[in-house]
């Protein structure tokens, strides 16, 4: 890490401030017009069902969660998913899911709304476009984990594959372990938090955000520098951390913070339109 | 996209036939042109196995000769092995083009493959003590019920399922690849080599033949070319990961190991399952779930890495 802090010393970057994009709001998991989907069904959290999903499959499993939501079961495990693909997919309700046991590629994905349990671990790109909501994960994570995410809390408590969060535009992933290469490559907006090590590339191409790293990180990619570490940083990450029972074993005041150089792009000389476009 | 498997028990044998079959069955969505098994069985001490084709499936669908041209295929096969003073100890078909051979030989292995693969159509599969690899048209549960791969016992094995992107839908273009000249020396991957035709050339120029134009075989020469150079297989691993270029993930087996490497961008993917007695790979879970359907802990391995594991 010494030639990062030479880096960042070289830039000005040590009394960095945060402003523009990076000082963005955090996502409200109870704010209403988060859930506005005129199809959304009313569920009853009180209400809860479960079936074993051993013997089924992918297509089977989501139309039988279809089914309970719209029957007002706001509480629904899933048991033996298998690592099967892409279950949990396209879900815009609120709801309370526990799978029991493991997805395979794209589990979750497109959904908005629903807090997700996953006692197993997750196959490639789990949750991508996530929307709103949260999906936490008990072991450990594929690659391109919260592809392009716009929002809600993705916490993986184990290790991930590569590319994490990759155009990641919103929302916070959450790693309670390491993270392979190209986290947060062309990251647009969001937080990201590795509490274990971060490979090689970090941040590369990154426009905004901001990663948070509690261990090594093997090298940063292009355009990605150090940030400060600041007092709203630590008091957000204590509280976010906190939720998920997560705590990098640096402390989270020895974190390291990253953001975008921004010399890739001349972004915030762009007219509205064109930011529009980029976005 | 394709999909390769692997597995490994340790100090033990399994039937790994019916293992590698169910692995790869789940993971025929990821290319149904093609399944190819490479099955470490129990060695013998003193014998070869030899796996070999006379044909292609292709080929025996057209014109009435074919099927008097692999009877004499084959009967040249026996006729240049016991020229060369190899003695079959026993024969078996199982298609009309493809053949299983055990046989004892104590000369030149490079020099009994070329005579062998000198005959028109004659294309070797493998020679090893240990090592059985078999491919063919179809997915793992038509060729495996073809080839009659339920109950074979070994330690290890590797397997793939081939999506056909840059070469032919034949047996030759079908993974795995044997790493000739080497017994029981096998190869299965993911992904596209960049600089197949620098590496392939280079290696040419050393005397190691290819028999397809699939990029995957490199790997299988690379690997051999380097082993007979000197290197252990973890460091010829290590050297591939440096010098071939492109996003791989690939598996090598040998009599008694199983090897795994990734690109240095981790493009391609990997589960892997490990116990204290059995090793499990995958390019997807779902693969080692066809094998143990309870919770066990998988991850991916990470950029760059390079494993290998003993029998």
């Amino acid at each position: 890490m010494a030639s990062v802090e030479h880096k960042s010393h070289d830039m000005g970057l040590h009394t960095e401030q945060l402003s523009g994009r990076t000082q963005q709001r955090f996502f409200d998991a109870s704010a209403q017009e988060n859930f506005t989907y005129p199809w959304a069904h009313e569920v009853d959290f009180g209400e809860q069902a479960e079936f074993d999903a051993a013997d089924m499959e992918s297509t089977a499993i989501n139309l039988r969660i279809r089914e309970l939501l719209e029957s007002g079961v706001g509480s629904i495990t899933v048991k033996n998913p298998r690592a099967r693909h892409g279950v949990g997919v396209g879900i815009l309700n609120r709801a309370n899911i526990t799978y029991e046991g493991s997805l395979g590629y794209f589990g979750c994905g497109l959904i908005d709304g629903p807090n997700v349990h996953i006692t197993g671990r997750v196959g490639w790109s789990c949750a991508e476009n996530m929307m709103a909501g949260t999906v936490v994960i008990e072991g450990n994570g594929g690659s391109t984990f919260g592809a392009a995410i716009r929002g809600g809390d993705l916490v993986c408590k184990g290790d991930v594959g590569s590319r994490t969060g990759i155009d990641q535009k919103g929302g916070t992933i959450i790693v309670g372990g390491r993270t392979g290469a190209f986290s947060g490559f062309m990251m647009q907006r969001g937080r990201m938090v590795i509490c274990g090590d971060a490979g090689k590339n970090l941040g590369d191409s990154m426009y905004d955000g901001t990663i948070y790293v509690g261990g090594d990180v093997e090298d940063l990619g292009v355009d990605c520098v150090p940030g400060e570490l600041t007092e709203l940083d630590v008091k957000w990450l204590a509280t976010k951390l906190g939720m998920y029972g997560l705590e990098p074993e640096c402390g989270i005041g020895n974190m390291k913070k990253f953001v975008a150089g921004k010399q890739l792009w001349n972004y915030d000389n762009l007219e509205p339109s064109e930011k529009k476009l980029v976005l | 996209m394709c999909g390769i498997a692997g597995l490994i028990h340790r100090g033990k044998n399994a039937d790994v036939g019916s293992e590698m079959t169910a692995m790869l069955q789940s993971l025929k969505h990821r290319g149904p042109d093609s399944t190819g098994f490479a099955l470490y069985g129990v060695p013998a001490e003193d014998q070869f196995v030899m796996r070999f084709k006379v044909a292609e499936q292709e080929d025996m669908k057209h014109g009435f000769d074919i099927h008097q041209a692999v009877i004499d295929r084959k009967n040249k096969v026996n006729d240049r092995l016991d020229k060369l003073g190899a003695k079959i100890v026993s024969e078996e078909t199982s298609t009309e083009y493809a053949h299983r051979y055990t046989f004892s030989y104590s000369g030149d292995m490079r020099k009994l493959a070329d005579f062998v693969e000198d005959i028109d159509g004659a294309e070797i599969l493998s020679i090893g003590k240990g090592l059985e690899l078999i491919k063919d048209l179809g997915d793992a549960a038509e060729v495996s019920g073809q080839y009659s791969l339920t109950g074979f016992q070994g330690t290890h094995a590797i397997g793939h399922t081939r999506m056909a992107t840059e070469s032919d839908v034949d047996i030759r273009s079908a993974h795995p690849y044997w790493a000739y000249p080497f017994n029981d020396v096998s190869v299965v991957h993911n992904g596209q080599l960049t600089n197949y035709w620098t590496y392939r050339r280079a290696m040419e120029r050393k005397g190691h033949r290819f028999m397809s134009n699939c990029d995957s075989e490199l790997i299988a020469v690379y690997v051999a070319d380097r082993i007979d150079s000197g290197d252990d297989l973890e460091s010829a691993m290590h050297r591939s990961v440096d010098e071939l270029d492109g996003v791989f993930t690939y598996l090598v087996a040998t009599s008694d190991s199983l090897g795994m490497a990734k690109d240095v961008m981790a493009a391609k993917p990997m589960v892997l399952y490990e116990s204290n007695d059995f090793v499990g790979l995958a390019s997807e879970e779902v693969a080692i779930r066809s094998i143990f359907p309870n919770e066990i802990e998988t991850w991916d391995p990470y950029e760059g890495e390079v494993r290998v594991w003993q029998a």
